[in-house]
């Protein structure tokens, strides 16, 4: 019987000819990521449990990025950042990125994809719901806790159910105002948060394969949402591409065969699609903009691993260019990287850094920041009851701050529409 | 692994997810000093919606005003219980409050994994929606041998699914003391 892309996978993770869902496998491991919320527990147990003998199992896949509570004064977060800090330099761990340096990169996630990391047909583990991004480059990723990571850090194994797969194919041609937001929120809407519980969510189509790689990792990113173990989508031309201008390393392409079997398989015409909300208080709670424009917000945020990459910005600076904002809207770059494209990218011959602070925009520095409210003093933190639209992947309450707000997930262009508005307002308006 | 776990019920709705359970304010504190940790006991759950906290009657809270413990050990839960992030400061925060077992319709996957391999609370499934059915302040007992559920308030019994390939995870202690059982690690 044939395989899906993720069992062929966990198939030559696990040292065999093939898997079927249900299996418990033991994996090896081949980039394990941690950061500054999850990383000093974890090394902390690793200590714990190896004790004296403890070993990094593989220095060079092990990949630290500081990055949710960055710029805070809060002296628990900071001493986390401490413990990182002497953990790189007592076990000499170089891909460090430390912050205060010109090796600070932002949120791990997009990092992983930056610094050539991310490698088809690979297994990555990481210390982050959000792991799942990195399947956009046609490899197995997923979170773990710090009791697993740190298993994986003194093993470079862990087990794994191996997950039955759900496919979802988008055919034709996306329009203009859609973006792989509202493809995801779809999906969310129709299979709800926990529709992919222990599956892999498997992309495919005309419609995924035209997208960048940007716009693919805002796809996968949000499989957690739903639930699922993973996202997936088999790496093309576009990856390969991008892979080989990041990393030297040799990888393998993996593909689904015509006969694997999924426990379901969603077809959805792109260009049926409209602009879609997530409303408070859950990612499946959608809605069409149509039917929510016109509430009135008190703050608009465009950033994460969800929403803060270039390609969000690019879109967000289309509508923002020569106008004014009418609440306050903070910019959060994913990365430093795009921190730096942000002043180098143009809309009509103007940096879209320069779009944004003359559309009276708040420019942050790049971190997690807001999309899970962090520290009081976090940049663009919910407060009271306030009523936002973010391009971030998460409603829950008090996800973003205040246990009061009330948080929409959308598009980056139903977001800067919404901007230039102060209510909900659909990005067509404006093209 | 003790045989029965008794006390009162926490009863919670579906989707708590793990900002919930512990907001990510929170997530700064030591996990492994003794005093620092207990933090993590006084927030534990302290996201939840005033009135879906203590259902049916809501408005509940699970930790008192002013303390670090919780007085509920078993927490009844719907649909997904643990969704979202992969933070393992959740079900030690649970743990860190008192509790000893979610009982619950599903779980989210990290939450399941972290509860397990931590070796933090027992993750139990329901056959059927037992935060329904089952209400705060409750007196009941989980036996783990015949994996039911006796609500000693209401008389009532509940099947529960058997922890199958976890189980020895769980007996173990947790995912480091198994490994060290089958010779993984030394």
């Amino acid at each position: 019987m044939g395989m899906t892309i993720t069992e062929k996978i966990l198939a030559k993770g696990a040292g065999k000819n093939s898997v079927v869902p249900g299996e418990n496998v033991w994996l090896n491991v081949d980039v394990l990521m941690t950061h500054d919320v999850c990383g000093p527990p974890t090394i902390s147990i690793w200590k714990k449990e190896f004790g004296e003998k403890a070993k990094i199992w593989d220095k060079q896949k092990l990949v630290i990025f500081p990055d949710h509570y960055i710029f805070t004064s809060n002296p628990h977060a900071n001493r986390n950042v401490e413990v990182l800090r002497s953990f790189a330099k007592d076990y000499d761990v170089q891909n460090y990125y430390d912050v205060g340096t010109d090796r600070y990169k932002g949120v791990c996630h997009i990092a992983l994809a930056e610094e050539g990391y991310n490698i088809p047909g690979t297994i990555l583990f990481g210390t982050d719901s959000h792991t799942c991004t990195s399947g956009a480059f046609g490899m197995f990723s997923t979170g773990v806790g710090n009791t697993d990571a740190a298993f994986i850090l003194g093993t470079g194994k862990i087990w794994e159910k191996v997950p039955e797969s759900l496919l979802f194919t988008f055919d034709g041609e996306l329009p203009s105002f859609i973006t792989a937001k509202d493809l995801i929120l779809r999906v969310l809407g129709d299979i709800t948060t926990n529709g992919g519980t222990y599956r892999a969510l498997e992309f495919n189509g005309d419609a995924i394969f035209s997208l960048s790689v940007d716009e693919r990792m805002t796809l996968t990113n949000m499989a957690i949402e739903a639930g699922a173990m993973n996202g997936i989508i088999e790496a093309d031309e576009i990856i390969e591409n991008y892979v080989k201008e990041r990393s030297e390393k040799s990888y393998e392409l993996f593909q689904s065969d015509g006969d694997a079997k999924y426990k379901q398989k969603y077809h959805y015409k792109a260009s049926e699609f409209e602009p879609l909300v997530a409303k408070p208080h859950s990612p499946d709670n959608v809605d069409t903009v149509q039917n929510v424009k016109g509430r009135k917000l008190t703050k608009c945020y465009i950033g994460s691993c969800t929403g803060g990459k270039l390609s969000d910005f690019v879109s967000a600076a289309k509508f923002l260019f020569g106008n004014e904002v009418k609440v306050p809207t903070f910019i959060v770059p994913a990365s430093t990287a795009v921190a730096r494209q942000l002043e180098i990218e143009t809309v009509s011959g103007v940096s879209l850094k320069e779009i944004f602070e003359k559309s009276s925009c708040v420019v942050a520095q790049s971190s997690c920041a807001a999309c899970l409210g962090g520290p009081m003093d976090t940049i663009g933190r919910a407060k009271d009851n306030e009523i936002i639209i973010s391009t971030t992947n998460r409603n829950f309450p008090g996800r973003m701050g205040s246990k009061k707000s009330e948080v929409y997930l959308a598009s980056p262009l139903t977001v800067a529409a919404s901007a230039l508005t102060g209510e909900i307002t659909d990005p067509r308006d404006y093209m | 692994m003790e045989k029965t776990i008794k006390g009162k019920a926490f009863v919670l709705g579906d989707n708590i997810d793990t900002d919930q359970i512990i907001p990510a304010e929170h997530l700064v504190y030591s996990m492994s000093d003794p005093k620092e940790s207990q933090l993590y006991g006084k927030f534990a759950l302290s996201s939840v919606p005033q009135k879906e906290s203590g259902l049916p009657m809501g408005n509940i809270p699970f930790v008192k005003e002013g303390e670090e413990f919780s007085e509920y050990t078993i927490i009844i839960g719907g649909s997904n219980f643990g969704c979202g992030s992969s933070r393992e400061h959740a079900p030690f925060a649970l743990m860190k409050a008192g509790v000893k077992a979610v009982v619950a319709e599903s779980f989210a996957r990290i939450y399941y994994r972290n509860s397990v391999d931590g070796g933090f609370v027992i993750p139990y499934e329901a056959k059927e929606k037992l935060n329904d059915v089952i209400s705060t302040d409750d007196e009941v007992e989980i036996m783990l041998n015949e994996n039911k559920l006796i609500n000693n308030t209401t008389q009532k019994v509940y099947a529960l699914n058997p922890l199958g390939d976890i189980l020895p995870i769980i007996e173990a202690g947790n995912l480091f003391e198994y490994a060290r059982k089958s010779g993984m690690i030394a």
